[in-house]
């Protein structure tokens, strides 16, 4: 039957099966140019699973945040985002504008977006409001003299709404900053619904209870895992999520500021945990070689492909890996997703997100921040789908569906215990270079499992380079 | 592009000043250049003697940095690794495309569609490196379902050793058998005749089971003889059921080979029926059952062409695919001003055919060989595009080259100085290159 299979798809190109093929071929095609274009990935997302079509209704929604008039006034907002996801977010700023009568305009910049606001401020043309992916871009921000600190009013907004945790990493020297909009879950793992059926397995909640649902996985004729090796942050995000959980956030806290060494116990603690599953070529979609030649969206699409046999049952990935199912999977029945098992006592939640921040104080910026730190904003966006607040009032009802519902559970329950991605908070050579640095010693830490103290040394030597202490 | 502009911008000077003898008319003269020198100077020269500035300042642009960037280039790993790699490059590349584009050249001349087949072979120059990219992205894909490449290598091989049927077949929980090292397995203890064996397995999908695999049933027990089932202990949608026994709907291992080993030898073997039952001979008795390696052959996987090993040989692989087309044209071109009547008369005078091309048609192409092969150098040499696009994040810094490196160091990691210098190193690299072509192209004219 294997035999038969191979010759089968050797023939690919016959007019019956060119359908499928070719749209493989061209979603990935697609997918390689939107890698190869869009640098930093951090910002991905923009699900198109919006089913719901609340579209002509023009609810009131709660007036819970109170916004000045400002006739007459116009403000530029920049991020990196498109498609679903910008429509989405021009919806939120269409609102602000009916209650304020200011008028704003959506900029699209470019990925790395700090250095399109350098561009613009050295332009004398700074957008009022830039959406920063990470914590460091803010610090950047900051210390170039670009951002302006937020009024008491979007403070009062951010206090109630969320919690010390979020407000905490939009400060730079205690003062407040950036106004977290979106955040993304990256503490979840995907998994095929059925390959689970056939399997009999269940959804795991502690490391051993993982490792024993890949074991039945495996058993069963699946291979458990499936890791987009080729691109190096999906390996942090694993390693985040182990260490984060094992280590406790003091911790993580610390390595992520380089205030202890990579060559610490607890990380040769998280590298030999995470061999317990990475040590296993059969666990892994074609082997470590494999994996490191498989890219992001191919690596949850082949979760979801091919029937009964996909390549793999499971894939980590945060929420935005919805964008990458095929549509004929359907969220929440075929595909489910499960929080990254507790490797410690508590499950690990790393997290990202967009924070807006301003760059001109002006009263309109001040209040078009204070309105997307208030949950009316937020909700009119979480309704839409694909998209997650850190906003903790904003209503968990106010998800599509159930599982963005779970996801978005996940993050607010966290409270203060979840952690931003480190590698997004390590200066970008160690922590943010294709073939540099931590991805690259991950990857080779995935061919060769067994050496852990030799990749603790070398995560030690890259950032000591990198951070520079 | 540069030597495009100075070719572009030196004939026009040569003859106005040739005639200018007033003074009025050099004032003309220059006029009429200036708009060329702005340009030039505003998109080509200043560039780059800011870069050759830049270059001696450190990572901010503050502090000036004396030789350290360049004193990087020969220490930093990742600025090594690409430098070998353009050498391999600059040898290879440019080459082997214009080793192919002579043989392409020569073989169209003689055949009636050769046009056709030089348009073919110069289609891929339409198609813009990112493009091409992307296509070997997909050509070099590991998966043999999706990459051309593999699916050819595997289907070779697959022709002469074919893989087995229960590639990831392996003992489950509490199992009677253990590894035997080189992928087989074996019972941990020795069989005796009379008695029935189990031997059960898991991790065959019931969709990759071989076609006759049947319903797994218990053998029965022969006197004198050792009967047993070998089967997969794994029932869909329940797991396991009862460990270690047959149950029903589970399935019999069909074909799967069985040996019985006394002291490293094989005195018996057998093979499994539809059902997974097997019987071995009394002479097995007080042996231990092995099932070899062979029944869990892994099924080939093809080369690991963007690997670290084979990434460099694959990308140059795409880029002849694009520019042997190039080469072939350019050198047909010249073939064609070749003189018949040499060709003739070394034929008459009893050369073979290779020898004729050996001794008449090279030698006559050698100018415009090297001009092919150098201008592809020139080519080589600031290649970027398809080592970004093909070589993926895991083995890019494998296939790094000094343009990559260069992008990467100025805008992936800051470092505005070191990438400066990079750029210089690479502008150095160029002129020789070009000098060579500039002096070639004026002779050519001149003649």
């Amino acid at each position: 039957m294997r035999m038969t299979s191979t010759i089968r798809t050797r023939w690919s190109p016959q007019p019956n099966e060119a359908t499928p093929q070719s749209r493989r071929a061209i979603r990935t095609a697609a997918t390689v140019a939107a890698g190869a274009l869009a640098l930093s990935l951090t910002a991905c997302g923009g699900s198109d699973n919006n089913s719901t079509g609340n579209t002509g209704e023009t609810e009131e929604t709660t007036n819970s945040v109170n916004l000045p008039k400002l006739d007459g006034t116009s403000l530029e907002v920049a991020a990196v985002w498109t498609g679903t996801e910008q429509a989405n977010f021009k919806k939120v700023l269409q609102e602000f504008e009916n209650r304020t009568g200011a008028k704003v305009t959506f900029v699209p910049a470019q990925d790395p977006i700090i250095n399109f606001i350098g561009s613009k401020v050295a332009g004398g043309q700074p957008p009022d409001i830039a959406m920063l992916p990470q914590p460091g871009a803010i610090k950047q921000a900051v210390d170039k003299g670009w951002a302006k600190p937020l009024g008491s009013d979007a403070v009062k907004e951010l206090s109630e709404n969320y919690s010390q945790g979020w407000q905490d990493i939009g400060k730079v020297g205690g003062k407040p900053y950036g106004v977290y909009y979106k955040a993304a879950n990256k503490s979840l793992i995907w998994y095929n619904n059925q390959v689970f059926e056939n399997a009999g397995a269940s959804e795991p909640e502690t490391w051993p209870d993982l490792l024993g649902t890949a074991q039945t996985v495996f058993d069963s004729g699946v291979t458990p895992f499936s890791i987009g090796a080729a691109e190096g942050w999906t390996l942090t995000d694993w390693f985040e999520n182990v260490y984060l959980s094992q280590a406790g956030p003091e911790k993580y806290d610390q390595l992520a500021k380089h205030e202890i060494k990579w060559t610490d116990p607890s990380v040769k603690d998280a590298l030999t945990t995470l061999a317990q599953v990475w040590g296993k070529p059969d666990w892994i979609a074609g082997g470590a070689n494999g994996a490191l030649q498989t890219d992001f969206p191919a690596s949850v699409t082949q979760v979801f492909t091919g029937g009964d046999q996909p390549k793999a049952a499971m894939v980590a990935a945060g929420d935005f890996a919805q964008v990458n199912i095929p549509k004929s999977m359907k969220i929440g029945t075929d595909a489910k997703v499960f929080p990254f098992p507790a490797v410690g006592d508590n499950g690990p939640v790393v997290s990202g997100g967009d924070a807006a921040v301003i760059l001109e104080d002006s009263k309109g910026s001040q209040a078009l921040a204070t309105w997307l730190a208030s949950p009316d904003a937020a909700t009119i966006q979480a309704k839409l789908g694909g998209y997650l607040s850190p906003n903790k009032s904003v209503p968990n009802s106010a998800y599509p569906n159930a599982v963005q519902q779970k996801i978005a559970k996940a993050l607010i329950d966290a409270g203060d215990d979840f952690r931003f991605d480190m590698s997004d908070q390590a200066p970008q050579a160690f922590g943010g270079t294709p073939g540099k640095g931590e991805w690259k010693i991950l990857q080779d830490f995935l061919k060769n499992p067994k050496n852990i103290a030799g990749t603790q040394a070398k995560l030690e030597a890259e950032a000591a380079a990198a951070y520079g202490n | 592009m540069t030597s495009a502009t100075a070719g572009g911008t030196e004939p026009p000077a040569a003859p106005k000043s040739r005639k200018s003898v007033t003074g009025t008319r050099r004032t003309v003269a220059a006029l009429f250049l200036l708009p060329a020198f702005v340009l030039l100077g505003a998109l080509v020269v200043y560039p780059i003697g800011y870069s050759v500035v830049r270059s001696f300042y450190d990572q901010s642009g503050d502090g000036f940095a004396g030789m350290d960037n360049y004193k990087s280039l020969f220490t930093d790993e990742g600025i090594r690794t690409a430098l070998k790699n353009n050498i391999i490059w600059v040898v290879f590349a440019p080459t082997v495309a214009t080793a192919l584009g002579l043989i392409f050249a020569v073989l169209t001349e003689r055949v009636r569609w050769g046009t056709a087949f030089k348009l073919v072979v110069f289609m891929p120059m339409a198609i813009s490196m990112l493009a091409a990219g992307i296509i070997f992205r997909l050509v070099y894909d590991q998966d043999p379902d999706k990459g051309v490449a593999n699916a050819v290598w595997v289907g070779v091989h697959d022709t002469f050793a074919p893989s087995s049927e229960f590639p990831k077949a392996h003992p489950g929980r509490q199992s009677p058998l253990e590894p035997a090292g080189g992928g087989a397995f074996i019972t941990k203890s020795p069989v005796r005749t009379g008695e029935t064996v189990l031997l059960p397995l898991v991790g065959v999908a019931p969709d990759l089971m071989p076609d006759d695999a049947k319903t797994a049933v218990a053998a029965k027990p022969e006197p004198d003889k050792i009967t047993g089932t070998t089967w997969q202990d794994f029932t869909r949608g329940k797991g396991v059921g009862k460990l270690g026994e047959v149950d029903a709907a589970e399935l019999g291992y069909a074909g799967m080979k069985v040996e019985a080993v006394k002291d490293g030898r094989v005195v018996a073997s057998a093979t499994a029926a539809g059902d997974g039952t097997f019987t071995l001979p009394a002479s097995a008795d007080g042996a231990q059952l092995r099932l070899p390696a062979s029944n869990f052959k892994e099924p080939y996987n093809g080369l690991d062409w963007l690997g670290p090993a084979l990434v460099t040989p694959s990308i140059i692989g795409s880029y002849i695919w694009m520019w042997a087309g190039f080469a072939m044209v350019l050198i047909a071109a010249g073939l064609a001003g070749v003189p018949r009547e040499l060709l003739e008369a070394a034929r008459v005078d009893g050369a073979s055919e290779w020898q004729v091309f050996r001794r008449v048609t090279v030698p006559l192409l050698a100018p415009v060989l090297a001009v092919v092969t150098v201008t592809l150098m020139i080519n080589v040499l600031k290649i970027f595009d398809l080592v970004f696009i093909i070589a993926p994040g895991s083995s890019q810094d494998d296939a790094n080259v000094l343009a990559l490196e260069l992008y990467r160091k100025g805008f992936s990691e800051d470092q505005p100085g070191i990438a400066s210098a990079i750029s210089v190193f690479l502008l150095l690299l160029v002129i020789p290159v070009m000098w060579f072509n500039v002096r070639r192209l004026r002779r050519e004219v001149r003649r």
